[in-house]
């Protein structure tokens, strides 16, 4: 379990930040671009005060054309530059379709393994913001379904500071989900430079009786569930594989070995999901022989997502929702 | 009605003055090489359609037989040390930007020693090393990235300067835009350039868009844009030559249309249902190396028997990479999944 020996304290939000900071200090070869990232510190205020430190070239405001801007991000990529871009919202991703899973996640292999694309596009996802339907979605089983692009979520400001920090020096196309809800989210980050191994994840809480899986706000949410199941004797065990692609494929087999039972949480929608490929993860693994009840997935229900509070809470997984289906999942079959 | 052979003569026509002094400004030594790239081109491609009817290749082929002008002339106007994005119908970019034949080949009929080691294929050329940064398959899918490679040659302050082709069909993509946009907000030097064939698959520019010339668009970038007689290596070279320039020298992008047409269909599906054999006719006539070899000597650059030395060992060292290419081995499937991610 991570477990930074520090005692400061900062915010997600700051984490990213500092990340973007400390790297384009390094490399100049590092720089952003996208919408509003300038004077305006972008939209979330992920960049403020950035363009001050860097000037308008390394902080480059576009115009609103999502496809130009993964276009500049491809092509610098290929002649070296490790750019980070910055799409407004996650939805915004199928502007820039083409480039990312035509262009950027093809050109490797396409070319006879002679170029490489090291670029990042930053992905604000996830619904609680009464955005409504165009505006809170999370689309990663698109990108983890395309060979090529990595995919990373982080769920605490310790992990997203060294898992940007990672994506940024990897030498392929990496969509980095940050959780709108969760910028705000405090946690202990080293103010020094550290990077976290992709395609690694981490036990956020060992428990014996159920493993929920998850990443993200979800991630954090189970482990608010995990917290309230404790007061009922229940021992969760929550893993967060950080990396959606590549996955940790060991530490969800170890874990589930363990226990024995797991519940699979995330907010993307439930049909073609991650967690059905999860699942099958664990079925094709000595970890299926190990079950002793049915794996269980609480994802997003299959619907766009709705803007009245009521009904944009229905839409997604809640600590009460995670409580209920854990609850249920650990005593099945008993 | 298609932009004909005849309107194109009327209109588009460069001054012979010009001409004239092109031909005097190029080397001999350049004007061959441009004549024998010409020669390979064309010779490549009824090669590649050969090995494809002998059922060679598996995949498929995009020709671009009477449109060797645009490529070669525009490549002319560069230096070995600039860069070229391309397109699927990618052949004679490939040649001009100076591949090497057997590994160009190699990558056509699929071989591990291919340019791509067989991942790409005729549709996907590039060498990266030779800063030929490729052919994309989606139509309008290199104007992007364009913008980027076009960036990252403004930040690393080089003095090199990327040629982007696309087809008149991408002109009609939202990618087109964005990019025209960005490009001439950021004064990146990049010259984009529209291989106009007057068909996109079998959509006639003239069914495709209102305007006459894809050239009128760079008015809504303030960006120059021009017109020229893309079956004349000479305009080309003339148009593109300018456009460097400018690109060279900080003062941003520039659209030239080389207005030609293919030959051939548009791939191995292509029955030519959509235009008719006179058509086709009337454009052989204006055959981009016929005319080419017409000016040489007719301002004695070369005689007949040396261009015809120039064809014939053009037609040799495409059989030699041919037999080479047919030789080399194939790929084998052993490490795929690892070979995805770049170390």
């Amino acid at each position: 379990m991570t477990n930074p020996e520090t005692k400061r304290e900062i915010t997600m939000l700051e984490a990213v930040r500092e990340a973007l900071v400390q790297e384009m200090r390094r490399d100049e070869n590092v720089f952003l671009i996208g919408e509003d990232i300038g004077i305006y510190g972008g939209a979330f205020g992920v960049s403020k005060g950035m363009l001050e430190e860097f000037g308008s070239e390394r902080v480059r405001d576009t115009p609103i054309s999502e496809a130009g801007i993964a276009g500049a991000c491809v092509g610098s990529a290929l002649m070296g530059m490790r750019p980070v871009g910055e799409v407004m919202f996650m939805d915004f991703l199928t502007l820039m379709m083409d480039q990312l899973v035509n262009q950027a996640a093809k050109i490797r292999v396409m070319f006879g393994g002679h170029a490489s694309i090291p670029m990042v596009m930053r992905a604000p996802y996830g619904s609680g913001t009464g955005a409504a339907a165009q505006h809170c979605q999370s689309l990663e089983s698109w990108f983890i379904s395309t060979p090529g692009i990595k995919v990373i979520c982080p769920s605490t400001p310790y992990d997203a500071k060294g898992l940007l920090v990672a994506a940024i020096r990897d030498n392929n196309p990496v969509v980095f989900m940050e959780n709108k809800l969760l910028y705000k989210a405090k946690g202990f980050v080293p103010e020094e430079l550290y990077s976290l191994p992709i395609g690694k994840g981490d036990v956020k809480r060992e428990g014996k009786d159920l493993t929920i899986f998850s990443y993200g706000v979800t991630a954090q949410r189970s482990l608010e569930a995990a917290t309230l199941l404790a007061k009922e004797g229940i021992e969760i065990e929550v893993i967060d594989p950080r990396t959606l692609k590549p996955l940790d494929k060991e530490l969800v087999v170890q874990s589930v070995s363990k226990t024995g039972r797991v519940l699979i949480v995330h907010e993307a929608t439930k049909t073609g999901g991650f967690a059905g490929e999860v699942t099958s993860v664990i079925c094709e693994s000595e970890a299926f022989d190990r079950l002793d009840a049915p794996i269980k997935r609480l994802a997003g229900l299959d619907i766009p997502i709705p803007y009245n509070r009521a009904l944009e809470k229905a839409a997604t997984p809640q600590v009460d929702d995670i409580v209920k289906a854990a609850r249920s999942l650990a005593i099945e079959g008993r | 009605m298609p932009v004909h052979t005849k309107e194109v003569a009327k209109e588009l026509p460069l001054d012979p003055k010009i001409r004239k002094q092109l031909i005097q400004r190029l080397s001999k030594e350049k004007l061959q090489k441009m004549l024998e790239q010409m020669f390979l081109t064309r010779f490549f491609e009824e090669n590649a359609e050969s090995l494809y009817m002998r059922g060679l290749v598996h995949g498929t082929m995009h020709l671009s037989i009477g449109m060797e002008a645009s490529p070669i002339g525009s490549m002319a106007a560069i230096r070995e040390d600039d860069y070229i994005l391309h397109h699927h119908r990618g052949h004679g970019h490939t040649i001009a930007k100076g591949a090497d034949l057997s590994l160009m080949m190699g990558e056509f009929i699929g071989k591990e020693p291919g340019y791509c080691r067989g991942r790409g294929g005729s549709m996907h050329i590039a060498d990266i090393a030779g800063r030929n940064l490729g052919a994309t398959g989606i139509v309008g899918g290199g104007l992007p990235t364009a913008v980027g490679i076009g960036l990252a040659l403004q930040m690393k302050k080089t003095d090199n300067i990327l040629l982007c082709f696309f087809g008149d069909g991408a002109s009609n993509e939202g990618s087109f835009h964005e990019a025209l946009n960005m490009a001439a907000l950021w004064k990146l030097p990049i010259v984009f350039i529209c291989d106009n064939n007057q068909y996109g698959m079998s959509m006639a520019v003239e069914k495709a868009m209102t305007i006459q010339h894809i050239s009128e668009r760079a008015c809504a970038y303030n960006i120059p844009g021009v017109t020229v007689d893309g079956n004349d290596v000479f305009a080309v070279y003339n148009a593109v030559s300018e456009a460097v320039l400018r690109a060279r020298s900080g003062e941003g992008p520039s659209l030239v249309e080389n207005l030609t047409y293919r030959w051939r269909g548009h791939s191995k599906s292509d029955r030519n249902l959509y235009r008719t054999q006179e058509e086709i006719a009337e454009w052989q006539q204006f055959d981009p190396i016929i005319r080419f070899t017409g000016w040489l000597q007719e301002y004695k650059v070369l005689s007949e028997d040396e261009i015809d030395n120039i064809e014939k060992n053009s037609k040799e060292n495409i059989n030699k990479a041919t037999e080479t290419a047919l030789a080399f081995p194939e790929p084998t499937p052993e490490n795929l999944e690892a070979e995805v991610y770049a170390p």
